[in-house]
């Protein structure tokens, strides 16, 4: 079976056969490097596996766009590569980053104004959850569109608050 | 003793109190919200009632809900724990009106504690060193803006009905005092209706060294020694210890904090469990913060250090009975340290986490303590505090606490939402945390330096394999409530992008 996959920025190719909790697999990375192995994996519980492989006991945990490997939370990706889209290619490096509320809040005060060019990790609003004044930042550099935030705005879990560009 | 005690909060301090109860053999009452019918705190009590809707202005904090339970299910006594009721003087009134014990101090003392000016005078009529600042409140920006030129930069506002670092903002130059000042106010407002701040001198590099006191009915208070809780994230503690690595390099500064803090209590007619908060400078010179007029979040501490049980001298106390200890018995042994476990995910800025629990794997082993408010297939709910448990360790030195505790972190399998123990895991290896270089600027310095640690060749491949084996798997996708949608509906929009 073939995957797409991405791991801690870097992106290569997997192959991987399975018999039982055996797995053969042979990853090709973009970069020219080449892992190939025999791992024995077993979910021990929904989306935790216990994987046996080079010597190694290693607990890993699923989660979105991660794995939490031995504790250290590994940013991972993997998809059937022939859903490869041109989007996905420049993930992450151009096009519009959303700004969105993961739970219901409250809109404390807003720190940029439509059309600021900001960094990196720049401050972009304050949302009230959970007793926590919480920081929203901007996960790239760019300019502020479509802000949609204003003061004491109470905001929905998912909902877009402004577009980085 | 009480032939009947309610605790009025939820989590894992209600769990805490709980137990002290059942092992007291008195019989324990439980109340919860509508977001709490399967919280542990509800399944360990002998019975429990509803008291309200899932916002705590509608629960935990409904007064006269709280007592009504009382009297329907007979309870002679109320335990408030931290947060929430505990240091609302007109709940401990309407306690003593209704015929309740309520367990803790007198209404007057929460009352003079509360207000942090009044506080810091009572601190300074008991000799209690103080930090340079403003005894009243500050009527407006203006009046700010004088002080704080009297007082000179840097300073901190802080809100005077405040605690928890809530309304608390540092200035470093006249120009930033005004934004500082609104942004303070408002916090205070919607933290504690009540929007005045006032002026303290920022003291650089301090410590957070804080007093255990306990005091009885008749007079005889006690210290049980310190707590460093310097390790804050936005003034709020995340890691803390007993003894504090700075008190036990300097001879003699136990004692004199101890009896700085008795002093401060006596001065408000203080019984029951409290903790008279310090700054501590480079030099060792120590000033008065403020009294926290109620069981603290980390006592468990000074419990592993000392041995006591600070929720049975509480209650035995709230009874009437003397202390059954004196100073002179109090002995400290060991170390401990603890660390408070958040749903806050440190990879997005430490933004909440809350949902389903779907694996909760807690660690065992020599020297642990953990308090849990939660379990795995519970909801944690986005109303109250991201707070899920505290994991602590004893060892006979800090050096084996802490390596004890980092184990158990590394051992802790929480899956379903997001916490803080990837953070603690770095922390608690870090350097200067092991050498005991701490300060209250400590975490915000760290998270500056830090370098994020690069996973091994191998953790990466582990990575892509079990994404890959994780996808192919899934026949089912795991949807069980709202915010798990809301989570996969922002996931798929991200790759979208």
């Amino acid at each position: 079976m073939k995957r797409q996959v991405r791991a801690a920025g870097r992106e290569g190719t997997l192959d991987f056969t399975r018999d039982g909790s055996s797995v053969y697999f042979t990853l090709d990375w973009e970069d020219g490097a080449r892992d190939t192995g025999l791992a024995d994996a077993v979910e021990v519980a929904p989306g935790h596996w216990s994987i046996l492989w080079d010597g190694q006991s290693f607990e890993a945990i699923v989660e979105p766009e991660a794995v939490l490997v031995n504790g250290s939370r590994i940013a991972a990706h993997s998809r059937d590569p022939r859903d490869w889209s041109p989007a996905d290619a420049h993930a992450g490096a151009s096009g519009p980053a959303h700004i969105a509320s993961p739970m219901p809040g409250k809109i404390i005060r807003v720190l940029v104004n439509d059309g600021d060019n900001v960094e990196e990790g720049q401050g972009i609003m304050v949302v009230e959850a959970m007793k926590m004044q919480n920081e929203m930042q901007s996960p790239r550099a760019g300019t502020v569109r479509t802000l949609r935030a204003s003061v004491g705005g109470t905001v929905a879990a998912g909902e877009v608050l402004a577009t980085i560009e | 003793m009480f032939r009947k005690v309610l605790v009025a909060n939820r989590g894992e301090i209600a769990v805490r109190i709980l137990g002290a109860l059942r092992r007291l053999g008195i019989p324990s009452v439980a109340v919860y919200s509508d977001a709490d019918r399967a919280a542990p705190h509800v399944r360990c009590a002998d019975e429990a009632y509803p008291i309200g809707a899932a916002p705590s202005s509608q629960s935990y904090l409904n007064i006269e809900r709280i007592l009504e339970t009382c009297r329907q299910c007979r309870a002679t006594a109320i335990h408030p724990g931290y947060g929430f009721l505990s240091e609302n003087a007109t709940f401990a009134s309407a306690c003593e009106a209704a015929g309740i014990t309520f367990i803790g101090p007198p209404a007057a003392a929460i009352r003079a504690m509360g207000l942090k000016t009044e506080a810091r005078v009572l601190a300074q009529r008991a000799n209690v060193p103080t930090v340079p600042g403003t005894s009243e409140p500050l009527s407006g920006y203006e009046a700010a803006r004088k002080v704080a030129s009297a007082i000179g930069y840097p300073l901190m506002l802080k809100a005077a009905a405040g605690g928890g670092g809530k309304g608390m903002r540092a200035v470093h130059s006249e120009s930033a005092l005004e934004a500082a000042f609104r942004d303070a106010s408002s916090e205070a407002e919607s933290s504690f209706r009540d929007a005045s701040v006032y002026i303290e001198r920022l003291i650089e590099r301090p410590r957070h060294i804080e007093i255990q006191i306990i005091g009885d009915k008749l007079g005889n208070l006690i210290h049980l020694g310190e707590r460093e809780c310097s390790l804050q994230r936005r003034h709020q503690k995340v890691i803390e210890e007993c003894p504090s690595p700075f008190v036990a390099r300097h001879p003699g500064l136990r004692e004199r904090m101890g009896q700085a803090a008795i002093n401060a209590a006596r001065q408000a007619d203080y019984y029951n469990a409290g903790t008279v908060e310090f700054l501590v400078d480079e030099q060792a010179n120590f000033y008065f913060l403020e009294m926290n007029t109620r069981l603290q979040v980390e006592h468990p501490v000074t419990e592993m250090v000392t041995g006591l049980d600070l929720v049975e001298l509480q209650l035995r106390v709230a009874a009437g009975e003397p202390l059954s200890i004196t100073q002179e018995q109090v002995e400290w042994r060991g170390s401990a340290v603890e660390c408070r476990v958040y749903a806050e995910d440190p990879g997005h800025n430490f933004f909440p986490s809350p949902g389903l629990i779907t694996r909760y794997d807690a660690p065992h082993g020599p020297g642990l303590r953990l308090d849990s408010g939660v379990q795995a297939g519970f909801t944690v709910p986005i109303d109250y505090d991201p707070m899920l448990a505290k994991l602590a360790a004893w060892g006979s030195t800090r050096g084996m606490a802490i390596e004890r505790l980092r184990d158990a972190v590394n051992r802790f399998a929480i899956s379903g939402i997001r916490t803080n123990l990837s953070f603690f895991r770095e922390i608690l290896a870090d350097r200067l945390f092991l050498a005991g270089e701490i300060h209250t600027g400590f975490i915000a310095e760290w998270l500056a330096r830090r370098a994020s640690p690069t996973p091994s060749a191998q953790q990466e491949i582990v990575a892509a394999l079990v994404a890959s084996l994780a996808t192919v798997n899934a026949t089912v996708p795991v949807q069980a409530n709202g915010a798990a949608s809301q989570w996969l509906r922002s996931g798929r929009s991200a790759q979208l992008r």
